[in-house]
């Protein structure tokens, strides 16, 4: 893995996402693409946020988080009260948004991230079911009944957050922290034994992880005209961790492409929602059992574009081997 | 010439519940020895190097290196201190590669911060060369650099028990503890793992205390040896002493015969 | 104090349920380190066999309840066959996330073949209502302490008399030695899902007769509440889900008394990550270290 400087591939894909985000602002303003597309654009923007926060923590770090949907709700909570309540600009609520809900990732991080496999799955299950319901019985925000909140949500805002979150997570993995992180995934006893201080790097990488869940949270709250506490249950967070799953624990290509096929399948399969349910529950069952690696397993899509230079053979090797 | 050792343990002992799994050691290693520790199997050997790396923190007694006491202290603290070790099966990660897993070692030597890689500032570049340039040097001495962007779990099993100790040493020790790493090995093998091992004691100025069962390597190349059998130690000495120490001998013939 | 007792009362009934179920996740869990998502799916389905038992059949309570206790073990049985036996020897995180699919999978077929509304159990407790010392014990509570108590010392009684149970908890102390020692761990496992069902299956049919009413979703928060009742008294231990069950029905239920209803459904997770950071190995468990 070079972090010394960043590969041709990265810098082609920032081109190549900042031009298809162009090119879709213009579809949207001509109108060629009505609310039904928009909206589905939104919510693969959402979803793509979620699935790569969540892969720094179990793909990246191996910490097995299934209470995402926690952070989303902070997030989106926080994010409602700052326009609604306080009345400031959204840019602010987005970026409060992060901050709280990384502050939670942060309280909740330092006693969860000591327990391992198992219990810390079932501990950030719990943590990510008591944040619901925290807000179910908050009379402020709405409890039971959610707060509607004004749409504000438009195509720059979901297309910048979402190149942001994916370029910082991708410096932060490739870099000597984003190898602590790995190391801490392949084998926490020899990382400690190597200098590491796993602890902290797991509450940094759930940290930064609950971070950006927050701002989807923001993103999310703003696009869906109401908030209700049974939006954010454990359901919520198989959600994302369905994605992180099937586009396979490690790479965040794979995540990304997850996000957006799922959001496009389900979006097709709205009006039969336990079909969708059941065909996912059974895609991932057959996906254990017969491809456990997912899409991608722990490539990433760069690596698909340099068989060429391989052939060179070669000491000088600029393959992302990690993102 | 007496200067404070190296490392210094004292009536060290650790106990799991009502089992004694190590209790009342001593040992001193000065700075540039070559120990040896063996004993039967289950005898507390890596429970032992446990107790010396943080793993597990000792119920009683004393350990410390340069006269710093290290009891309680993290692993990683004590990597940092200057002990640095390698696994009886294998620790490597896996999916990182050959190259990468000796950068891992210089993580706590380099000091660009998380934001400085976030925000890609110039510290990172040059900390991230550095890292860079200082691995390969350090696997070429270990002639590794030729598959440094192998994943670490393609390795053939010999390449991976090198793999092991250069990550190891990487992290700049001033006591490099080995875990058997000669297991596994045939006797051309261990013949050239010997040869290493004086070489890069040589090289690095290091202090060595080595766990293993392969008894040629230990009488080989050990200048002192200890002997632990149920936890304690039952002797001490040069490999000649212990190699006609009836105590020893009786502790190895009776786990065969048990 | 009647209140006092009246909580306890319904703490213990409630406590009961848990129990129940707790002791299929603590039973599967100290056999093959499994956290079996769907087993709270398994009390639902039991609830709704009882239902159909009772209500189409037309048959009585405890032919019902033993109905439903065979068909869950044989569905315990045949979900460990087909997702989790492949997945023995995969990460755990495998096998975490399988079990969460078919968890979804039971509760949205369930959804998918009659629709997600809730059912009405009929009432057919042939037991009055008790009153002792301004107390009243209602017939149902009655039922279900009964049948929970015979259950828990049949399950007693099988894994300390009963060579299957020897060999449960033999294959669950360690399962190469086990299978050395000539036990058949498919088998054993197998049996072990089926009895951790079927014990779920009878919870869910005393569920339907208690509270009246039964939805497809309804096993998942008993079922993670079930999980933190074994995980309280120790996972993997048989007497600590029973323990656990109890003691956190009547938590719940001097917590809803108190007036915190709306919490009542936090109080389990308060006590899942309170015992987590304090003491993980449970009220009876060990702490066992992982081999460096």
């Amino acid at each position: 893995m070079n972090g010394m400087k960043h590969t041709k591939g990265f810098w082609l894909s920032i081109v190549l996402a900042v031009v298809i985000g162009i090119v879709i602002q213009f579809l949207i303003n001509g109108e060629i693409l009505d609310s039904f597309y928009t909206n589905t654009l939104y919510l693969i923007g959402i979803n793509i946020i979620l699935a790569v926060s969540l892969h720094l923590i179990i793909g990246i770090t191996g910490q097995f988080s299934i209470g995402h949907a926690g952070f989303l709700a902070v997030g989106a909570y926080t994010s409602a009260i700052i326009t609604m309540k306080l009345g400031m600009p959204f840019p602010v609520a987005i970026i409060v948004a992060g901050i709280v809900a990384a502050i939670a990732g942060l309280i909740i991080g330092i006693p969860t991230l000591r327990l391992r496999g198992d219990y810390l799955a079932i501990a950030t299950l719990g943590f990510g079911e008591i944040m619901r319901i925290i807000f179910l019985n908050m009379n402020y925000v709405g409890g039971a009944s959610g707060m509607s909140v004004t749409h504000m949500v438009t195509w720059p805002w979901v297309i910048s957050c979402v190149i942001i979150t994916i370029v910082v997570i991708t410096n932060f993995t490739n870099s000597r922290h984003g190898r602590a992180c790995i190391a801490i995934r392949e084998n926490e006893i020899a990382a400690d034994a190597m200098g590491i201080n796993t602890t902290f790097y797991k509450v940094v990488a759930f940290v930064i992880g609950a971070f950006f869940a927050g701002v989807a949270g923001a993103l999310y709250a703003h696009n869906f005209y109401i908030i209700q506490p049974t939006n954010f249950g454990f359901l919520k967070s198989f959600d994302i961790l369905i994605l992180v799953v099937l586009g396979g624990l490690g790479s965040m290509s794979g995540a990304v492409i997850a996000a957006i096929l799922l959001t496009i399948i389900s979006t097709y399969l709205s009006n039969y929602p336990e079909v969708r349910m059941v065909i996912y529950s059974l895609v991932l069952i057959v996906m254990m059992l017969f491809r456990p690696q997912g899409l991608m397993g722990t490539k990433e899509i760069t690596a698909f574009f340099k068989v060429g230079k391989t052939a060179k053979g070669g000491v000088q090797n600029d393959k992302h081997t990690v993102a | 010439m007496t200067s404070t050792p190296l490392l210094k343990v004292e009536k060290a002992g650790i106990r799991f519940g009502g089992l004694k799994a190590v209790s009342d050691v001593n040992l001193e290693l000065n700075k540039g020895e070559l120990v040896g520790l063996i004993g039967p199997n289950g005898a507390g050997k890596t429970t032992f190097f446990n107790l010396l790396t943080g793993v597990y923190v000792p119920t009683e007694g004393s350990i410390s290196l340069e006269g710093e006491k290290l009891n309680g202290q993290a692993p990683y603290k004590i990597t940092k201190k200057g002990i640095s070790r390698t696994f009886q099966n294998i620790r490597l990660f896996g999916e990182l590669s050959v190259l990468d897993n000796v950068k891992v070692a210089y993580h706590s030597l380099s000091k660009h911060s998380i934001l400085s890689s976030i925000f890609r500032l110039p510290s990172h570049f040059s900390g991230e060369r550095e890292m860079h340039e200082k691995a390969i040097e350090f696997l070429k001495i270990f002639k590794l650099e030729t598959v440094m962007n192998e994943k670490a779990k393609n390795l053939p099993y010999g390449q991976q028990r090198r793999l092991e100790i250069a990550r190891a040493l990487a992290a700049g020790p001033k006591l490099l503890l080995l875990d058997e790493p000669a297991a596994g090995m045939n006797p051309q093998e261990t013949a050239e793992l010997m040869e290493l091992i004086a070489l890069i004691r040589e090289r690095f100025q290091l202090t060595i205390l080595l766990i293993e069962h392969d008894m040629s390597l230990v009488m080989g190349i050990c200048e002192r040896i200890y002997v632990l059998d149920h936890g304690q130690l039952i002797a001490e000495g040069t490999p000649e002493e212990i190699r006609n120490n009836p105590k020893v001998i009786e502790a190895y013939l009776g786990e065969e015969v048990s | 104090m009647e209140q006092l007792i009246q909580q306890i009362v319904n703490g213990i009934s409630l406590g009961s349920i848990y129990a129940l179920i707790a002791l299929g996740y603590t039973m599967v869990y100290g056999i093959v380190k499994l956290i079996n998502f769907a087993h709270g799916d398994v009390f639902m389905v039991g609830a709704f066999i009882g239902f159909y038992s009772i209500s189409y059949f037309h048959l009585g309570i405890f032919p019902a309840l033993i109905i439903s206790m065979a068909a869950c073990a044989v569905f315990g049985m045949l979900i460990e066959r087909i997702a989790y036996k492949p997945l023995r020897n995969a990460t755990r995180i495998a096998a975490l996330i399988t079990a969460i699919g078919v968890s979804l999978f039971i509760e949205y077929g369930t959804i998918y073949l009659r629709g997600a509304q809730p059912q009405a159990y009929p009432n057919v407790v042939p037991l009055h209502d008790l009153k002792i010392f301004g107390v009243v014990i209602s017939g149902q509570s009655i039922l279900i302490l009964a049948v929970s108590i015979i259950l828990m010392v049949l399950l007693q009684f099988i894994v300390h008399r009963t060579k299957i149970g020897k060999a449960m908890r033999a294959v669950s102390h360690d399962m190469d030695a086990a299978k050395l020692m000539g036990i058949n761990v498919n088998n054993t496992i197998s049996a072990t899902f089926a009895i951790g069902s079927a014990l779920a299956g009878a919870a869910g049919v005393i569920f339907g007769m208690y509270y009246t009413t039964i939805d497809p979703l309804m096993g998942i928060i008993p079922g993670l509440k079930a999980f933190v009742a074994a995980v309280l008294g120790g996972i993997g231990i048989i007497p600590g889900a029973m323990v656990g069950g109890l003691l956190l029905g009547v938590i719940e239920s001097f917590v809803s008394a108190a007036g915190f209803s709306l919490w009542r459904d936090g109080v389990a997770f308060v006590v899942l990550i309170l015992i987590l950071l304090l003491r993980p190995a449970g009220l009876f468990g060990k702490n066992v270290k992982e081999k460096v």
